[in-house]
């Protein structure tokens, strides 16, 4: 379900680092709580983000998410795709529906992060939560 | 003798709803539902009056349609709506109580609704003395010492408040910083309070739903301007250390705001002002039944303690010597203006005909409005999660989670009762309360709807154990099913367009 | 109590189930040093009849018999009874507002309505279901130019309605936002655009200008928004009279339109209530305070309406909220709807058509007086700024005396312009009227003249 090569974040965030370039996305986990999402607001290419800050927002009819950089990063890119096909974040959240890359400003802010093994206890541990 | 009740959708039977297409898809050139006496004056060319470039030709696409169409466009509109004068509208902290017909004939009448707000003011004296005999019955019910009339609707009038909290600390040499708001609060106060430019501290509510004091404590600083509280609070219960937290913000400097969109649990028991609030707004489209018209207009007064009474939003309706009554508008602490001209007026006048029609006997609405509500809580608490054990106030809070064992939540019980011919209660608010049914019944209800109601209830309860899918798949009885709400935002069509 | 539907026996009866014995006990969770222990100390009991006599007292103590050529913000335009009958029909009156959709299509699809006809009056292409004024509207208007582009300065035209002008400094106030004022040019009644040129940087968020302006001249608005664009920043055009767009271009190069719908169908009613509306370009619906409703289906595919987009309101969003507004002014939208159903297309041009004549009439009629003139050369629509020789505040003392509410004075909100006064004529004054009026002015300043030769100088001045 979690790939393997990307990091998670505990907001529910993964981003994928290759040389200096992050690509970053929500997770399966989030899209899912969110519901059909209607709306992806992102930053500009040059946009500079440090680890926490507020990339954008996700918004479903009846809530709004807001997206955490997962790392330090300035925007390079963003995908254009979802401004008119939100709903590939419920569809594709690992693959097509991207929402940016960047280029890491602090790289060791990987270490941080949770790998697929820890984010999917995390999750776990979650949904026991919610249906406690 | 009541009639039996065979069925539990006695209440409901269907019947023919006629379709109606949008006005622009009527229109046909030529056409008119209105007649203007003649010009009897010469007449003069448009675009020479105004020069070609500020003049325009006729309104592209503007509807073109006779008097009885537009008759039966609205009335067939009307048809598909639900309706107080129709029954039962039990939605939690709306207060949809019954609009007495009076009060629409008394805001339509020549010299009252004829009026303009900037003629002389001693040609206004009739309209003035409306809104100094309002603002007084609604201090006297508050128990405050001021009121303004200016705010359109309850979060202006929390604006106001918080604006006037805001100069009165300012006043004193810092406006501090943050508001708090409880979690159980209306999604207004955290807007209202950002708006006038604080930042927002979240408190919890302790077990029984109320404010937790000691959290108060701790949140309650020096950086504090204010906490805004519901009371009787969002899941019905009045919040009895009310005045304890009034102490305990008044020694750090901090005023009280207190939201009243639930006064219809207070009128003629409880005033504000006696308990320690420093600010609050009333809702007259709630508790002073001016009518919701579909989302508005209301009026949302704010009521004062002597200390705030120099920041009062502008114009100040003052008496003057002789009796006569005047604005006065150089008030150098006021927060400013609100709004243009002098408040909601034809609400006000609507809201001032129900108080007198009342006078102190306002108080035998609250008793009824409070037993309404806790006899609804007795007949249903035995089939429906109660998450605060206590007697309520004006309105009950149930929660979802024995339906939620069968798949069905509060939503879908909500869309359940429109079958049954009631109006859903409010869904998932309050947030504190996951899958809430907040349900306020409001004076306005005889026994027998109180008991249609229960038997709904009681029978979609059985149906949620039973027949799950019947209650998820509601309404079955409307012209229209649940709608595609995501496809409407995703792809948004805010207006009609020719060649759809 | 006539609205309470119970007899004391069943407030007996649902007490006993409760195992209560007396009202009081229902209030027992309230503390007694929180209790009133007294009746409230307010008039009534009323009996519909006497309430009925009680408005009708008051309504007498106001200025119903007289003539009045007052505007500003607030007109007298015709309407029909028809509209009225329609808007009481209780489905309309006492519904909420309509979250849950199925039952509420009635109200969801005559907001859309209303929603494309804003659009059609006003040259944009997204309008929402109201806001609670035209000043409100401004307001909130000048605050989305803020969010959306990230500036914090407002620049506005002084010849914004004064009250408008004062709302938007309020809640400018409270966010730390710059007001800056721009003159209106002393000639032509327009906002200097020049002084507007200069006064532009780059941290302007919004132009605010108001066409017609309080003035009565037309802005325009063309020029206005090339300038505006320039500097980057947002142009904010305000419509009090929304009539005027039966025959006045629209604003269509402004980026928010906020308007006041009063004189499309609502009663002046000593000022409110009415409906704003604010309208503006697709691309920034998501930055748009209010509610909007959408077009939609259901599972079989049927057409449904909802309201959409809530995300950006106050129950979703809380304190990220685009504004705090949560009840609007929807009956009031509903009003303007069916009045402008009723007006229809050639109904609204022939209304417009009547009010420039009827402005123009009066004004011709006027002039003849000595020592009165236009005091500006824009086009107007329905208002127009007179000249006097003497204080209007003085000429209209006189025009009481025979049951006329003459022009508005300008000198409260102009203090250099206290012979000036804003005279408002609509197609709902005769010939006649505007006859009357021309010859009580040149009564009054016959009289005026006639005192001020027989007079010491300093009394002639009080």
């Amino acid at each position: 379900m979690y790939p393997k090569n990307y990091k998670y974040s505990q907001e529910h965030e993964w981003v994928l680092l290759e040389g200096q370039t992050a690509t970053v996305g929500i997770t399966d986990y989030a899209q899912h709580s969110l519901g059909d999402v209607v709306f992806v607001e992102l930053p500009k290419p040059g946009a500079k983000f440090s680890a926490g800050g507020v990339l954008g927002t996700v918004e479903s009819v009846k809530a709004v998410s807001e997206i955490y950089s997962p790392i330090s990063l300035e925007v390079t890119e963003v995908n254009a795709v979802l401004a008119n096909a939100p709903e590939k974040i419920n569809q594709d959240p690992h693959g097509a529906a991207w929402l940016l890359k960047g280029r890491a400003t602090n790289p060791s802010e990987m270490a941080g992060l949770m790998d697929a093994t820890a984010y999917e206890a995390f999750v776990a541990e979650k949904e026991k939560e919610e249906h406690a | 003798m009541s009639q039996p009740h065979a069925h539990p959708m006695s209440k409901a039977t269907r019947h023919v709803s006629i379709n109606e297409r949008l006005l622009f898809e009527q229109s046909a050139p030529g056409k008119r539902g209105m007649e203007l006496p003649p010009c009897d004056v010469p007449a003069v060319d448009a675009i020479e009056a105004l020069g070609a470039e500020f003049s325009r030709g006729p309104v592209e696409h503007f509807p073109e349609v006779s008097e009885i169409e537009v008759v039966r466009h609205f009335t067939r509109l009307s048809t598909w709506n639900y309706a107080i004068d129709l029954g039962m509208y039990p939605l939690g902290s709306c207060t949809m109580k019954y609009n007495p017909r009076v009060n629409e004939f008394v805001a339509r009448l020549e010299g009252l609704a004829t009026e303009h707000p900037l003629q002389p003011v001693e040609l206004s004296q009739g309209c003035l003395r409306i809104l100094r005999t309002l603002e007084e019955v609604l201090e006297e019910v508050t128990g405050m010492d001021a009121v303004t009339l200016q705010p359109c609707a309850g979060a202006q009038g929390e604006y106001a408040g918080i604006a006037m909290i805001r100069a009165y600390l300012a006043d004193r040499g810092n406006p501090r910083k943050k508001v708090l708001v409880p979690d159980s609060a209306h999604g207004t106060n955290p807007a209202t309070a950002v708006t006038a430019g604080y930042e927002v501290v979240n408190i919890r509510s302790d077990a029984s739903g109320r404010i937790d004091m000691a959290h108060l404590a701790e949140y309650a600083t020096e950086d504090v301007a204010a906490l805004m509280v519901t009371n009787p609070n969002t899941v019905g219960i009045f919040e009895q250390d009310i005045a304890r937290a009034a102490e305990i913000l008044h020694a750090r400097g901090a005023l009280l705001y207190m939201d009243g969109a639930n006064m219809n649990a207070l009128a003629g028991v409880a005033r504000p002002g006696d308990f320690g609030v420093d600010v609050m707004h009333m809702n007259l489209h709630k508790t002073f039944s001016t009518p919701h018209g579909g989302g508005g207009p209301g009026a949302g007064p704010v009521a004062v303690k002597k200390h705030l009474e120099p920041f009062l939003p502008l114009p100040v309706l003052v008496e003057k010597a002789g009796g006569a009554l005047g604005w006065d508008a150089h008030r150098p602490k006021s927060i400013g203006r609100l709004r243009a001209f002098s408040g909601n007026f034809g609400v006000l006048v609507r809201a001032l005909a129900y108080a007198l029609a009342y006078g102190p006997g306002m108080v035998e609405a609250t008793r009824d409005a409070v037993l309404n509500a806790n006899y609804l809580r007795k007949k249903l608490e035995d089939v429906y999660e109660l998450p605060f054990r206590q007697p309520c106030m004006h309105e009950v809070v149930f929660s979802d989670a024995r339906q939620k064992k069968h798949g069905v939540n509060t939503m879908d019980i909500a869309k359940r009762l429109i079958d049954y011919g009631f109006h859903p209660y409010t869904t998932a608010f309050p947030l504190i309360v996951p899958g809430a049914l907040m349900i306020e019944p409001t004076e306005s209800e005889s026994r027998q709807e109180l008991d249609l109601f229960v038997e709904a209830m009681r029978s979609i309860a059985a149906e949620a154990a039973e027949t799950p899918e019947l209650v998820k798949s509601a309404p079955h009885s409307t012209r229209v099913g649940r709608l595609d709400e995501v496809g409407a935002a995703r792809k948004p069509v805010l207006r009609w367009t020719p060649g759809e | 109590m006539r609205y309470l539907p119970k007899s004391d026996a069943e407030r007996r009866a649902l007490l006993a189930e409760l195992g209560l014995s007396s009202m009081d006990q229902l209030f027992d969770s309230i503390p007694a040093a929180c209790r009133l222990e007294r009746p409230l100390e307010v008039p009534g009991p009323f009996s519909e009849k006497e309430i009925i006599d009680y408005f009708r007292a008051r309504a007498g103590e106001n200025a119903a018999d007289h003539t009045s050529f007052l505007g500003a913000g607030v007109y007298n335009h015709l309407r029909s009874v028809t509209a009225d009958a329609l808007l009481q029909r209780g489905e309309f009156l006492t519904s909420y507002t309509p979250y849950q959709a199925e039952i509420s299509q009635g109200t969801l699809q005559a907001i859309f309505e209303f929603q494309t006809l804003m659009c059609q009056l006003t040259g944009q292409e997204v309008a929402n279901a109201s806001m609670y004024d035209g000043s409100t509207a401004t307001a909130e208007a000048a605050l989305m130019a803020v969010r959306i582009s990230g500036r914090q300065r407002l620049v506005v035209s002084r010849a914004l309605h004064p009250e408008y002008r004062q709302v938007v400094d309020t809640y400018a106030a409270h966010l730390g936002l710059v007001v800056a004022e721009v003159p209106f040019d002393a000639r032509t009644g327009q906002t200097d655009l020049a002084a507007l040129g200069s006064s532009l940087d780059a941290a302007t968020a919004a132009v605010v200008l108001q066409s017609p302006n309080f003035l009565g001249a037309l802005e325009n608005v063309p020029q206005a928004a090339e300038l505006t664009h320039a500097s980057g920043a947002l142009l904010v055009t305000a419509i009090a009279e929304a009539v005027s767009l039966g025959s006045v271009r629209p604003p269509a190069e402004a980026d928010i339109v906020a308007m006041e719908t009063q004189s499309l169908g609502l009663a002046p009613s000593f000022g409110g209530p009415f409906a704003g509306v604010i309208a503006t370009r697709e691309r920034y619906v998501r930055h748009m305070p209010g509610r909007l409703a959408g077009q939609t289906t259901d599972a079989q595919g049927r057409r449904g309406f909802v309201l959409t987009l809530a995300t950006r309101e106050q129950h979703i969003r809380r304190e990220k909220a685009t504004s705090n507004i949560c009840t609007n002014q929807a009956l009031c939208a509903l009003a303007v709807t069916m009045h402008l159903a009723l007006l229809g297309k050639e109904g609204l041009r022939e209304m417009a058509a009547q009010n420039l004549a009827k402005a123009r009439y009066a004004l011709a009629e006027l002039e003849k007086l000595p020592g009165v003139r236009r005091a500006f050369t824009a086009p107007f629509f329905n208002e127009v700024t007179v000249e006097f020789p003497a204080s209007v505040r003085m000429i209209n003392q006189h025009l009481l005396r025979e049951k006329i509410i003459g022009p508005l004075p300008l000198g409260p909100y102009f203090p250099e312009q206290t012979k000036r006064g804003l005279l408002c004529v609509t197609e709902t004054h005769s010939r006649g009227d505007v006859d009357r009026l021309v010859t009580a002015t040149a009564r009054a300043l016959e009289a005026m003249g006639r005192g001020a030769r027989a007079a010491v100088p300093a009394e002639a001045e009080r």
